[in-house]
């Protein structure tokens, strides 16, 4: 037997005698975080029994709690997880944005202090990037840390920071060389939440309610050991970490049914026969909203492949220039599928909440609204046009 | 299933590239073009080509063939599509091979396919008589007579008719119009008495014909497949038709683009290279993304030829939709970018629009591909 069926073989095994079968149906990600919230008593458990054995973070080095899987083993881990149908153990910033970013750029110390307690949940991180005036000129941002002995004392206000009203910590961008040219004025500071010159505000979308917030610093403080990958040398880590945010958001436009199976995962297909009827050949009686949805299942199967070579060209070295087009590609076809959704449902597609429509028709609607800030946030689809045509189109700026 | 070449078939994609764009870069096509060039290709062009194994690469090895998979022809199409290569690959290659390969019997496939591998003959697939691609929309009447059968009838976008050797006619052995079943293929030579062949001149001076059967007698022996049952033979042919042509799309498109991309970075105007125009850069990255999602539909296409995918037919409806509507935003595009001379002849990039707009109607355009799709979806 290979290491690697060894290694299935005992995964399975260990995940038989440790995921609860509450956790194996659908259902909510636990968050973790200090003041932890469980909607079930077995979501604890599961967090503590991966988060202990580093599966949170399978792919992450063994010395700071992580999993220190292999790609391929981490594959398995996938897919025999996928094959139980168990839930993610734990969503987190921490895991897909601030962690690799830390991995790259921050000093063993800081490693040592930050990653162990993100591979277990038990800290719960949130972003710090746009600013009121610093949307996708993300470089203007004017929030400024100056130092004050161990300490940099923070002042200015942050916007769209997901969960700030739940999180622990954040990540953030400041302004620590005023005088410098404005991509080399920029720290990554770290700050905890849980002071009083820190406050928060939600923010209501047009959806309804939303995770995000405004955040408010007022002679906050941080500790100067907690500044990662040098002073002023900021930016370099908030692109990287853009670069992973931009790969989770793509993720989005795949849940379209990119595999192609029979039965359109979209569910446009079936939302269409639902609420327009079908005609005597079982087609979509509507014809050119059944040319429309076919079209989108045609990109949706593009795209997915696409995403796949992207993988493959990555893994064999170079890395894939395709990869730039993902969010912008991803979002905008999100956005067009529950446009699609929208337009087959009718008035049912359009109600707010109440009597005269379905659980299922109002999450449809909600979500609508929500995808509208697919292609803002993020980098906006005009922002990751610009960086296609700069970076890998080669077009000159001047 | 990869998505990306194998190092043979990388190799075989090198090789293709360098050996046309030096033995027949855009300059050869306008040559065979402007000379009126009553074959429309050069022979000792194809024979260079038949000599690199090209002719056989979809043929097994038992008749001669290389074996060599989809994959390997879409990269050599790719690289043509680049090119504007006039030959007979398409339709001796592929249509013909293919033809041979999935529908022929033994002593078919011995007589025929060695000759495909060695050049000595040319094919051609006569099937459609209307103006926009219908496989099963057949008229064109064979009635059995004495030990053979009479055909009758018209068949239009012939693609290589007025240069092939051998023939094979889709003709109505049973049922009306519009039937899938009561179809049966014929291998035709094409000296028989009473045909006539009519070379259409294309827009993008493609080789095609028109072609009118009257009468003419064939054997028996010459039916391709069973009688009746020539929609399942031209099924799993059509696919592999659609996916050739849809590899030559991309190739087209991806040229015209690169063309493009070049102008955008040379071409000044109101003091600066246009290509710093926003405007401009973001149709250049839209059209950059569409021709990554079309590349991946090709290849995933080709892939599931060789592993003979049971979803075969949707990926060849993926990809030839895909590749219709890239190189058709793609051609219009460029020439819209390059200004007055977009509109030349002496600039390619009109060449590479009319070609677009002649590949889009081989073997259905997207809105057929699109209603196929939603048809094999089973919405």
């Amino acid at each position: 037997m290979t290491d690697l069926q060894t290694f299935r073989e005992e995964t399975r095994d260990w995940l038989e005698a440790n995921c609860p079968q509450e956790m194996r149906k659908p259902g909510d990600v636990a968050w973790g975080g200090r003041n932890a919230q469980f909607s079930h008593p077995d979501q604890k458990t599961w967090l503590e029994r991966m988060g202990k054995k580093g599966w949170t973070c399978p792919t992450w080095p063994s010395e700071y709690g992580g999993g220190g899987l292999s790609k391929e083993e981490n594959k398995i881990l996938q897919e025999e997880m996928g094959a139980i149908g168990a839930r993610s153990p734990l969503g987190s910033f921490g895991i897909w944005m601030l962690g690799p970013a830390l991995l790259e750029f921050a000093n063993e110390e800081q490693k040592k202090e930050h990653l162990p307690p993100i591979v277990r949940g038990e800290v719960w991180w949130c972003q710090g990037y746009s600013e009121p005036g610093s949307g996708s000129d993300l470089a203007s941002l004017s929030t400024k840390a100056v130092e004050d002995g161990d300490n940099y004392v923070v002042n200015g206000q942050k916007i769209w920071t997901s969960y700030a009203d739940k999180a622990d910590k954040i990540f953030c961008l400041v302004r620590t060389g005023p005088q410098e040219p404005k991509h080399d004025g920029i720290s990554f500071l770290l700050i905890d939440m849980d002071q009083p010159g820190v406050t928060t505000r939600p923010i209501t979308l047009i959806s309804g309610k939303s995770p995000f917030c405004e955040t408010f610093f007022d002679d906050a403080r941080a500790p100067t050991k907690d500044l990662v990958g040098g002073l002023n040398k900021g930016w370099t880590v908030a692109k990287r970490l853009l670069e992973h945010e931009r790969t989770m958001i793509s993720a989005m436009g795949l849940s379209g049914g990119g595999d192609g199976s029979k039965k359109t995962k979209s569910g446009l297909a079936e939302i269409g026969k639902k609420y327009v009827g079908i005609d005597a050949d079982q087609k979509i009686s509507d014809k050119a909203l059944r040319r429309k949805v076919a079209m989108h299942d045609l990109n949706s199967r593009a795209f997915g492949l696409t995403m796949q070579r992207v993988g493959e060209e990555t893994k064999v070295g170079a890395p894939s220039p395709a990869a730039a087009m993902g969010k912008y590609y991803g979002t905008e076809h999100n956005k067009l599928r529950y446009e699609l959704m929208l337009e087959a449902m009718g008035t049912q597609g359009v109600g707010w909440d109440g009597e005269g429509f379905s659980m299922e028709e109002l999450a449809i609607t909600r979500d609508w609204l929500r995808t509208k800030a697919n292609s803002i946030e993020g980098g906006t689809s005009e922002v990751q046009l610009n960086v296609i045509s700069k970076r890998v189109l080669g077009l000159p700026d001047k | 299933m990869a998505l990306i070449l194998n190092e043979e078939q990388q190799s075989l994609k090198d090789i293709a590239k360098e050996f046309l764009q030096k033995n027949a870069p855009v300059t050869h096509f306008r040559e065979i073009r402007d000379t009126q060039n009553e074959l429309g290709y050069d022979q000792s062009l194809w024979s260079e080509m038949v000599n690199l194994g090209w002719s056989g690469i979809l043929i097994p090895e038992e008749y001669g063939g290389f074996d060599f998979g989809m994959v390997g022809m879409g990269s050599i199409f790719e690289e043509m599509g680049r090119t504007l290569t006039p030959s007979p690959l398409y339709s001796t290659g592929v249509l013909g091979a293919s033809l041979l390969t999935l529908g022929g019997d033994d002593k078919q496939k011995q007589n025929y396919l060695p000759r495909i591998v060695d050049g000595s003959l040319t094919t051609a697939l006569a099937l459609e008589e209307g103006s926009r691609h219908s496989p099963f929309s057949i008229s064109t009447k064979a009635t059995k007579a004495g030990n053979g059968y009479k055909i009758s009838g018209e068949k239009t976008f012939v693609i290589d008719g007025h240069c092939s050797n051998l023939i094979v006619v889709a003709a109505r052995t049973e049922g009306s119009d519009d039937d899938a079943s009561g179809i049966t293929l014929f291998l035709v030579e094409a000296d028989t008495d009473g045909i006539e062949i009519t070379k259409t001149n294309m827009v993008d001076s493609r080789n095609s014909a028109n072609i009118k059967f009257n009468d003419i007698t064939v054997s028996s022996s010459k039916l391709l497949g069973e009688e009746n049952n020539g929609a399942a033979i031209l099924d799993e042919v059509l696919d592999r038709a659609q996916i050739a042509i849809s590899a030559e799309m991309l190739g087209n498109a991806s040229q015209a683009f690169d063309v493009t991309l070049d102008y955008l970075k040379e071409r000044k105007q109101f003091g600066s290279v246009i290509g710093t125009f926003q405007a401009l850069q973001h149709r250049a990255a839209e059209m950059y993304s569409e021709l990554e999602l079309t590349k991946s539909s090709v290849i995933a296409a080709c892939h599931a030829v060789d592993e003979n995918s049971n979803d075969l037919k949707r990926m060849a409806s993926l990809a030839k939709y895909k590749a219709g509507e890239t190189n058709h935003l793609v051609t219009n595009e460029a020439v819209q970018m390059h200004g007055g001379v977009g509109v030349t002849d002496e600039y390619d990039v009109g060449l590479y629009l009319k070609r677009a707009r002649v590949t889009e109607q081989i073997f259905g355009n997207s809105e057929y591909h699109l209603d196929r799709y939603a048809t094999l979806s089973e919405y």
